[in-house]
């Protein structure tokens, strides 16, 4: 895969470069702002956009408003954004198919980071279960009416993961997973789908209720 | 009854009116009206020369007058005050100067002191002065009259020293209305000139500085926090995580890296709760309402939050504000047992209003161990207020008001 990458910090850009060149994708362009980020998309037409939320010149929100930008222009464009903390007001703007939003502590877990790219990169959402927990900390009502079971299974599955994933995660069968995920739907009256996909977009649309 | 000597001419007139024909203050209270007569000179003029030249340069020359005779006069009023008040009289203009005549002349026009020492120097140019004179005159008029009626020329002799005896008699009663004009004149001179809590207000400002300066701080460290330790371990968990990809599992080097891998992680974790602590980034970048929602999202007891705010707070508010909300979130997980909370925020005015109320045991005693003095602290020293409601049984609702003015 083709990668435009942007992040202010150089260390941190070599660093992600070098990571996403160890899982065999080619950084097309590495750049430490949000214009040259455009600028970059422009000019390379990458498969997927890596993008850090805060950058220069105004250090708030540069990177995501170029992501957003950028997804006008390029509708379904995936792109990952890192965030040092969760902001819960564009989480709710910006998510949908082809959208990852993680904390930045999370590209430490190199594996899990090169996945969730890939994920991304699919047309997949990805979203740090950090924010899922915080968003399903603000939305209680009717997920109160869940298992603290459930909201795990739920967590996990609103980061996009499958029916074995979520299994594997939480160390039981795939039949108790789809169970737990039928029990969900119900109580959140979400119709049961067959799509691994549509059912994140499904937990999506009532997270932003 | 034995009180302690006056040290005004009220307290003399009030404590023992008897024994004042007796003591100094009649006659320290006339010399204090009556060195307003050269304050007179000023003004006395003006009506003269607005018949001569016309009115116009005489109000120009009258504005003149005060712009040039505020602060002598003022100094002049201190000065005389002490005829009639004799506790220290501190200097409002005295502390620290700052270097330079322009500086010097910058922070003397942004003292209120030298605001209240004009405007009580255009009180006594136009009014005081004339108010002094009268009283001494209708005071000691009578007495001076009938102690006249012996040298006016168709006066019989007896008459005449019949009146100048009952003169002489009325003479003493003169003394109460000069000393009562005085000792007033004089709380009000001490009132505008010397306010006795001029020292105080210096002290609440030099704290408000202090805050300022502290939060600045931590600002400051959270910046270099975030932008150095926290990237660079950022990518030091990067590269121990690749390193570890590129290692044989099971080999030794395999298993070190992995524990390297995972300490620097829970450094970077353990940092970010720092930051948080001292100052988080994200009520840094994005103000109140959004660190709100940061701090409720982490809350174990779930809390909605509901913060309308036009626009960004002054940093020493959003700091305090979101610590009191952080602190108030972790009593109620700690102490209320409660199953929500709400905490909600609008600016009233010049005001910040926020109420933090959950549906627990309530009970909660500002005097006990709990984090709520220290909460009370944090908003006393943005000079706001914080208020408890916490019946036993509950609800608990906190309500914390601090001016962003």
């Amino acid at each position: 895969m083709r990668v435009v990458l942007a992040e202010d910090s150089v260390l941190l850009r070599e660093g992600l470069a070098g990571l996403l060149e160890r899982f065999g994708h080619t950084v097309a362009a590495a750049v430490g702002d949000a214009p040259a980020l455009v600028a970059a998309v422009e000019e390379h037409g990458p498969d997927v956009v890596v993008t850090d939320v805060r950058m220069p010149p105004g250090f708030t929100d540069e990177g995501l408003r170029a992501a957003l930008t950028l997804r006008r222009a390029r509708p379904g464009l995936p792109v990952l954004i890192l965030s040092q903390y969760v902001q819960q007001a564009y989480v709710e703007e910006i998510m949908g198919p082809g959208v990852g939003y993680l904390l930045k502590d999370r590209i430490g877990h190199v594996a899990e980071f090169a996945d969730a790219l890939e994920r991304v990169a699919a047309g997949g959402t990805v979203i740090d279960p950090e924010v899922v927990r915080q968003l399903l900390a603000r939305r209680r009502d009717p997920l109160q009416r869940l298992t603290p079971r459930e909201r795990e299974v739920l967590a996990l599955v609103a980061e996009g993961r499958s029916n074995a994933a979520v299994a594997r995660a939480l160390v039981v069968t795939e039949a108790a997973v789809a169970k737990h995920i039928a029990a969900i739907l119900a109580k959140l009256d979400l119709p049961p789908a067959p799509d691994d996909h549509r059912r994140v977009l499904a937990v999506l649309a009532y997270l932003k209720g | 009854m034995p009180t302690a000597p006056a040290r005004t001419a009220l307290q003399a007139l009030v404590r023992n009116p008897a024994g004042l024909l007796w003591s100094p203050w009649p006659w320290r209270s006339l010399a204090y009206l009556l060195s307003s007569a050269p304050i007179g000179l000023l003004p006395v003029y003006l009506p003269f020369l607005a018949y001569v030249y016309g009115i116009l340069p005489a109000a120009v020359l009258a504005v003149l007058v005060v712009a040039g005779a505020g602060i002598p006069v003022a100094r002049f009023e201190r000065l005389r005050l002490r005829l009639v008040d004799l506790d220290p009289l501190p200097d409002p203009h005295a502390g620290p100067r700052p270097p330079g005549l322009r500086a010097r002349v910058r922070a003397r026009l942004r003292s209120p002191a030298t605001w209240r020492d004009f405007g009580y120097a255009l009180v006594s140019l136009m009014a005081l002065w004339w108010i002094d004179l009268s009283v001494i005159a209708l005071a000691g008029g009578v007495p001076a009259i009938l102690m006249s009626a012996p040298f006016q020329p168709d006066a019989s002799p007896v008459l005449g020293a019949v009146l100048a005896v009952a003169g002489f008699a009325a003479l003493p009663v003169a003394a109460y209305p000069i000393t009562a004009w005085a000792g007033g004149r004089a709380v009000m001179a001490r009132a505008v000139l010397a306010p006795r809590d001029a020292e105080l207000i210096e002290v609440v400002r030099s704290r408000a500085r202090l805050v300022d300066a502290f939060e600045l701080e931590r600002r400051r460290i959270e910046r270099d926090l975030h932008d150095g330790a926290q990237q660079r371990l950022v990518a030091l968990t990067l590269t121990l995580g690749m390193a570890g990809l590129d290692l044989e599992p099971g080999s030794p080097a395999a298993a070190r890296v992995a524990e390297a891998h995972e300490q620097a992680l829970l450094a970077l974790a353990e940092l970010r709760e720092l930051i948080r602590g001292v100052h988080p980034k994200v009520l840094t970048d994005h103000g109140l309402p959004d660190a709100a929602l940061d701090v409720a999202g982490r809350s174990p007891v779930p809390a909605e939050v509901d913060i309308a705010l036009p626009g960004r707070l002054p940093a020493p508010v959003e700091a305090a504000a979101y610590f009191v909300i952080a602190e108030a979130l972790a009593n109620v997980a700690r102490h209320s047992r409660a199953n929500r909370c709400r905490i909600r925020g609008r600016l009233v005015g010049e005001t910040l209003l926020m109420e933090i109320r959950d549906d627990g045991i309530g009970g909660a005693d500002p005097a006990g161990g709990t984090g709520l003095a220290g909460l009370a602290d944090r908003v006393a020293v943005v000079d706001g207020r914080m208020s408890v409601s916490s019946p036993a049984g509950g609800p608990t609702l906190l309500r914390v008001e601090i001016p962003c003015g």
